[in-house]
């Protein structure tokens, strides 16, 4: 696999990262690397393996509904970077 | 009597009794720590109000004081996980581990030092400061539970809740000369716990004897509503079923497990961990897992896809930390998350971001959870022959700080032994079975069948009745128990 700072930075991009020159040249190197090893896992056939998300058939797990009172809003609020008492503030995003 | 140096039921015994206040317990504690923190940096925030327990209840391990990593959530109190972005985010809610250790008489002292949103082998990428071991402090104290593991090695804490995303507790146990245990996963609760890798994360005990590791367990373990993923298997039980006995007990030695890249000293150490096994009754024997040369890519692919999405909560609008001008919100997410998380965490989001991509997500992802699906039913074969498995819990001993961090892919390499057992959800203890020519401690990891997590504390519990490995501390330096 042959990563290239192009693709580094489409994937940086899809998960919101930016990354300073020196990072990025450098982490385009480690990622080939680290992928170029991930490669072993191609001598493995697989073809009729079903993938395993989970290890435990523990799925659909309902429960009743019942109302249970959630942190307050005061609560929420007071971690916020910029909260304005009532909501969480970011830039105007419609104009 | 030096109080810092008895195991928690030990202390807890002391307690009850009346010999011990747990007033003094709690101040002889915060004596060691407050000798030890500026050497070994385990903390990354120590308590400055402590309140004994009102009471002790039946619990066996009321009035004992303990600290959590600080991946944990802990109403009120800072929790960082060892990350800038977070900043001084103080949860508005206790983890389900939390409320219950707090209802059985725990008493916290703070929250621990540990590798930036649990990733990574060394305990060195945390926003505050490396983690040192206490019995080398030019060595790091492994990862990511390192804080953990320190504590309870320097004797400031009796216990230690960590977390096990690949190896996470096992592993800085084995370099600190402690025990710890990731329980089967879906066993304790993840309700509270700050999110890695969800489907192969777990909390469980570093302490200093299996015994306290299954009274720690007998706390924990059990169905949480809040968590989905929580098993409704039965809970408790397991310090009351710790006899020693291992008559007739089947351990199965991967051969693949010894090969290339062991340390010698290691080698010799945990094979003769199987001798004490043999000696009290135990069958062992030598059989091929050759899957196990898969278990580290197909354990990054997914713990770094999972991260990815995990981690896409963090864009400095709902808590933590915001960075300074920005355009648009766009901006506002990407320069908060560009300045906020460090290197490593870039690295893992990246390749797991990489490895879902369309294009790739066949390729990769799906090629992961096709291998876990191999190495899954690979345990699950040798578990009809066996009832434990011993493994080294490491390739080596402690490395030097710096060492690591220069080369990721050796660094994730070394996690060979451990992550297999995240993959499977199984449970594994890691124990203190002898220490390496410059003195520093080996572990061995004991790895049982689904839910067999009192299988495997009572061979650890039967290894610990015949050596005192596990009683062996670091001196002075560093703030150590001896």
């Amino acid at each position: 696999m042959k990563m290239t700072e192009e693709m580094v930075d489409y994937v940086s991009a899809l998960a919101r990262l930016k990354l300073p020159e020196e990072e990025r040249a450098r982490m385009t190197g480690e990622l080939e690397q680290i992928l170029a090893y991930m490669d072993v896992l191609n001598a493995l056939d697989t073809s009729s393996v079903e993938p395993m998300s989970h290890v435990f058939p523990v799925k659909n797990v309902m429960r009743e509904d019942v109302v249970l009172p959630s942190a307050g809003r005061a609560a929420l609020l007071a971690n916020a970077p910029a909260p304005d008492g009532e909501a969480f503030l970011v830039p105007r995003t419609v104009e | 009597m030096d109080l810092c140096q008895l195991t928690a039921l030990e202390l807890a015994e002391k307690l009850k009794s009346g010999q011990v206040t747990q007033a003094d317990a709690i101040a002889a504690a915060q004596a060691r720590i407050a000798a030890a923190q500026p050497e070994n940096n385990a903390f990354v925030t120590v308590a400055d109000e402590v309140s004994p327990t009102a009471g002790l209840s039946a619990s066996p391990l009321a009035g004992v004081p303990m600290a959590y990593k600080d991946n944990i959530c802990t109403k009120g109190v800072k929790t960082s996980c060892a990350s800038k972005i977070l900043g001084d985010f103080k949860p508005p809610y206790d983890a389900t581990i939390v409320e219950r250790l707090r209802a059985a008489g725990a008493v916290s002292l703070g929250k621990l030092n540990m590798d930036e949103f649990a990733m990574g082998s060394t305990s060195e990428t945390s926003f505050y400061g490396p983690v040192k071991n206490p019995w080398d402090l030019s060595r790091v104290p492994g990862g990511s539970s390192g804080g953990a593991a320190a504590a309870v090695a320097a004797g400031e804490v009796w216990y230690a809740i960590g977390s096990d995303t690949g190896g996470s507790i096992r592993q800085p146990a084995a370099y600190c000369g402690v025990t710890g245990m990731k329980p089967t996963y879906g066993t304790v609760s993840r309700y509270g716990l700050i999110a890695y890798a969800s489907s192969l994360d777990q909390m469980g005990p570093i302490a200093r004897s299996a015994a306290d590791c299954a009274a720690v367990l007998d706390l924990i373990q059990g169905r949480d509503p809040r968590d989905g993923t929580s098993l409704d298997a039965p809970a408790g039980g397991l310090l009351a079923g710790l006899t020693g006995d291992i008559r007739g007990r089947r351990v199965g030695i991967p051969a693949d497990c010894f090969g290339d890249g062991l340390d010698g000293e290691v080698r010799r150490a945990v094979l003769a961990a199987a001798d004490v096994l043999r000696a009290r009754g135990a069958v062992v024997e030598e059989f091929p897992l050759p899957v196990i040369r898969y278990a580290v890519p197909a354990y990054y692919i997914i713990a770094c896809a999972e991260a990815s999405s995990n981690l896409s909560r963090f864009d400095g609008v709902k808590y933590g930390w915001r960075a300074e001008h920005y355009e648009d919100l766009t901006e506002l997410y990407t320069k908060t998350r560009t300045e906020g998380f460090g290197s490593e965490v870039k690295r893992r989001i990246l390749l797991g971001t990489f490895v879902l991509s369309t294009g790739y997500y066949d390729a990769y992802y799906k090629k992961a959870l096709q291998v876990k699906a191999v190495i899954k039913s690979a345990f699950d074969e040798a578990f009809q022959k066996y009832d434990l498995l011993l493994t080294p819990v490491a390739p080596t001993t402690a490395p030097k700080l710096g060492e690591s961090l220069s080369d990721p892919l050796q660094m994730y390499l070394s996690d060979i032994y451990t992550v297999s057992v995240n993959l499977a959800g199984l449970p594994g203890i890691s124990v203190p079975c002898g220490f390496d020519a410059k003195g520093m401690p080996i572990g061995a990891q004991l790895i049982g069948p689904a839910l067999g997590d009192g299988v495997v504390l009572n061979a650890a519990h039967a290894f610990q009745l015949e050596t005192d490995y596990h009683k062996k501390a670091p001196a002075e330096k560093g703030g150590g128990r001896a």
